[in-house]
C-alpha cells in the first residue's frame, strides 16, 4: 500500500467526520435556542422538562447515546435503524443541543435587565427587542464557549465509530491493520489540528469582528 | 387643565406596600421634583408612569383622559400597553445605553423601527388593494405608484429622524461624537445621550430617575445643565433627585416622598423654605443643601 492510497482512504474517512460535524452544527445551532427558550420558559412543565432533558444527556456519555439512539429502536421498538449515518446524527444533534442550549441561556441571563427596560420605555415591541438590542450582545458573549464547544465537536466526531460509522478514526485504524503501521494514526491526528487549526482562526476573525464595541 | 393627573395610586410586592396611594397633578411645562429617602419609592413610581411595573390600583390620566386604570386595565395587549408608555419618556439612572450601536444609531434605533413597521403594514394594504383589484384596468399601474411612493415616504421619514437625531445631540453637546460608542464616552455624555435618545421619541412626560446618581461629582454639573436647558413650556419633566440645590432652583413643584406616601408637597420654596412637616424638615436637615 503506498501513502496515496492511504491518504485517499483517509480523506474519506475525513469527508464522513466533516459531513457529521456540519449536520450536526447546522441543526443543534438552532435547537439549542428553542431548547434554551424551553429552559426559561415561564410555563412551568416545560421547564421543568427542558431542563431534565438537558440535565440527562449532559449528564450520560455521548458514546452511550450513540448506542442508545441506534439500538434501542431496535430492540425495544422492533424497528431497526436502517442508517448508521443518521442515528449518529441524532445522537449528535441532541446531544450538542443541549449543551448550546445552555450555553445560550447563559448567555440570555447575563444580559442586563436595563437593556430589556430601555427597549420597553421606547416602545420597542419584545420581538424588537431581542433580535435589535439583546441578540448581538449575547451572541458576543457566547463566542469564547462556543468555539470551545465547536472545537470539541471535531473530535467527539471520532467517537461515531463505535457503531461502525466509517470516519476519520475508523479509517485510520483500518489502514493500521492494512499495512501493519501505526502511521496512519498519526497522519489523522493532522487532519484533526489542520481541521481545528481552521476553525481557531475564523473563531478568532469573528471575536475581532465583535470586538468594535465593549460592554 | 393638568397634563398628568395620578390619582391614587398603590403598588405592592407580595404584600410590601411600597406606594400606598399617591395622587398629584402636573401642568404642561411644568418641572416635579421628587425627593425622599432611600426605599420611600420614588423609584418605583416612576416604573409604575412608565408601565415597567403593574401598580395593583391607580389610576393615570392626560390631558383629562383615562388613560390607565389599574383595576380594569389588566389584561393589556403588548400594543396597547407601549402605545400608553409613550406618552412617558424614562431616563435611567444607569443609562442603559445600547453598547453595540453607535451614538446615532441609539437614537434612531427605536424610531427607524416603527417607520419600519409602519411601512411594512402600509404595503401589506397595498398588496391585498393589488389583489382584490387584480382585473380591473390599470390597478397594476397605481400599485406600482403605491409601491414607489411609500419608498420614498420611507426615505424622507428615516432622513427626518437622523436629523431630528442630530439636532437633540447638539441640543446635549455631543455632536462630536456621532460615530462614537458608548463604551467610548464618559459617564456624563452617556446621560446626556440617554437624555437625547428618550426625546427623540417627544415623550408627552419625561421622567428621570436620580440622573447624576451614578456619576462623579465633577460630572453632574454638564448633565443637570442640559436637564435645566430642556425646561420650556412645552416640556413637562418628573425628576427624582438627591440635588436638593437643583431641586429647588429648576422645579416648580415638589414632592417628599416618605414611607410610599406624599408626605408634602408644594412650591420649592414652600418645601424648602416652610416645610409643614416634622419628617420633611428631618430629611431636609439631612441631606446638604
Ligand atoms: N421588584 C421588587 N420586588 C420587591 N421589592 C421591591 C422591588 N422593587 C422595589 N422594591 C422595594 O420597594 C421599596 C421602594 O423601592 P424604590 O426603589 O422605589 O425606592 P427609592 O425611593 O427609589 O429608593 P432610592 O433612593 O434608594 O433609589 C424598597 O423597600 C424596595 O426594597
Ligand atoms: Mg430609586
Amino acid at each position: 500500500m503506498d501513502f496515496g492510497q492511504i491518504m485517499l482512504s483517509l480523506a474519506q474517512g475525513f469527508a464522513t467526520t466533516c459531513l457529521l460535524f456540519i449536520l450536526t452544527l447546522i441543526m443543534s445551532l438552532p435547537l439549542g435556542l428553542i431548547i434554551a427558550f424551553c429552559s426559561m420558559s415561564k410555563i412551568k412543565p416545560i421547564r421543568w422538562l427542558s431542563r431534565t432533558i438537558v440535565w440527562i444527556v449532559r449528564g450520560s456519555p455521548l458514546m452511550l447515546q450513540i448506542i442508545i439512539v441506534f439500538y434501542v429502536p431496535g430492540l425495544v421498538f422492533n424497528y431497526p435503524m436502517e442508517s448508521r449515518m443518521f442515528a449518529v446524527t441524532v445522537a449528535f444533534v441532541i446531544n450538542y443541543a443541549c449543551y448550546f442550549s445552555e450555553i445560550y441561556r447563559g448567555g440570555i441571563e447575563s444580559i442586563p435587565k436595563g437593556q430589556y427596560e430601555a427597549g420597553k420605555v421606547l416602545g420597542m415591541t419584545s420581538t424588537q427587542i431581542f433580535f435589535k438590542v439583546v441578540l448581538l450582545q449575547v451572541i458576543k458573549r457566547i463566542m469564547p464557549p462556543v468555539s470551545n464547544e465547536v472545537i470539541t465537536l471535531v473530535k467527539d466526531t471520532s467517537l461515531a465509530r463505535i457503531i461502525s460509522v466509517g470516519e476519520l478514526i475508523k479509517s485510520s485504524q483500518d489502514m493500521m491493520k492494512a499495512t501493519a503501521s501505526i502511521l496512519p494514526l498519526f497522519y489523522s491526528g493532522i487532519f484533526y489540528l489542520a481541521f481545528n487549526g481552521i476553525l481557531t482562526l475564523l473563531f478568532n476573525y469573528i471575536e475581532k469582528k465583535l470586538n468594535y464595541y465593549q460592554g | 387643565m393638568a397634563l398628568l393627573k395620578v390619582k391614587n395610586m398603590r403598588k405592592d410586592f407580595d404584600g410590601l406596600e411600597v406606594l400606598k396611594g399617591i395622587d398629584f397633578e402636573l401642568n404642561k411645562g411644568e418641572v416635579l421634583a421628587i425627593i425622599g429617602a432611600s426605599g420611600s419609592g420614588k423609584t418605583t413610581l416612576l416604573r409604575c408612569l412608565n408601565f415597567l411595573e403593574t401598580p395593583t390600583s391607580g389610576e393615570i390620566y392626560i390631558d383629562d383622559k383615562l388613560i390607565y386604570d389599574a383595576q380594569k386595565d389588566i389584561d393589556l395587549s403588548d400594543a396597547q400597553l407601549r402605545e400608553k408608555r409613550l406618552n412617558f419618556g424614562l431616563v435611567f439612572q444607569q443609562f442603559n445605553l445600547f453598547p453595540q450601536y453607535n451614538v446615532l444609531s441609539n437614537i434612531t434605533l427605536a424610531p427607524s423601527l416603527y417607520i419600519k413597521a409602519d411601512i411594512k403594514r402600509k404595503k401589506k394594504e397595498a398588496n391585498l388593494e393589488y389583489i382584490k383589484n387584480l382585473f380591473k384596468p390599470g390597478a397594476r399601474k397605481i400599485f406600482l405608484q403605491k409601491r414607489s411612493d411609500l419608498r420614498q415616504q420611507a426615505n424622507s421619514m428615516h432622513e427626518d429622524i437622523e436629523k431630528l437625531a442630530m439636532k437633540l445631540l447638539k441640543r446635549v453637546g455631543l455632536l462630536d461624537k456621532v460615530k462614537s460608542y458608548p463604551c467610548e464616552l464618559s459617564g456624563g455624555q452617556c446621560q446626556r445621550l440617554a437624555i437625547a435618545r428618550a426625546l427623540a421619541l417627544n415623550p408627552k412626560i419625561l421622567c428621570f430617575d436620580e440622573p447624576t446618581s451614578a456619576l462623579d461629582p465633577e460630572l453632574t454639573g454638564e448633565v443637570l445643565k442640559v436637564i435645566k436647558s430642556l425646561k420650556s413650556k412645552d416640556s413637562t419633566m418628573i425628576i427624582v433627585t438627591h440635588e436638593m440645590e437643583f431641586a429647588r432652583k429648576v422645579a416648580d413643584k415638589v414632592i417628599y416622598m416618605a414611607d410610599g406616601v406624599i408626605e408634602e408637597m408644594g412650591t420649592p420654596s414652600e418645601v424648602f423654605g416652610n416645610s409643614k412637616s416634622q419628617k420633611t424638615r428631618a430629611f431636609l436637615q439631612k441631606e446638604p443643601i
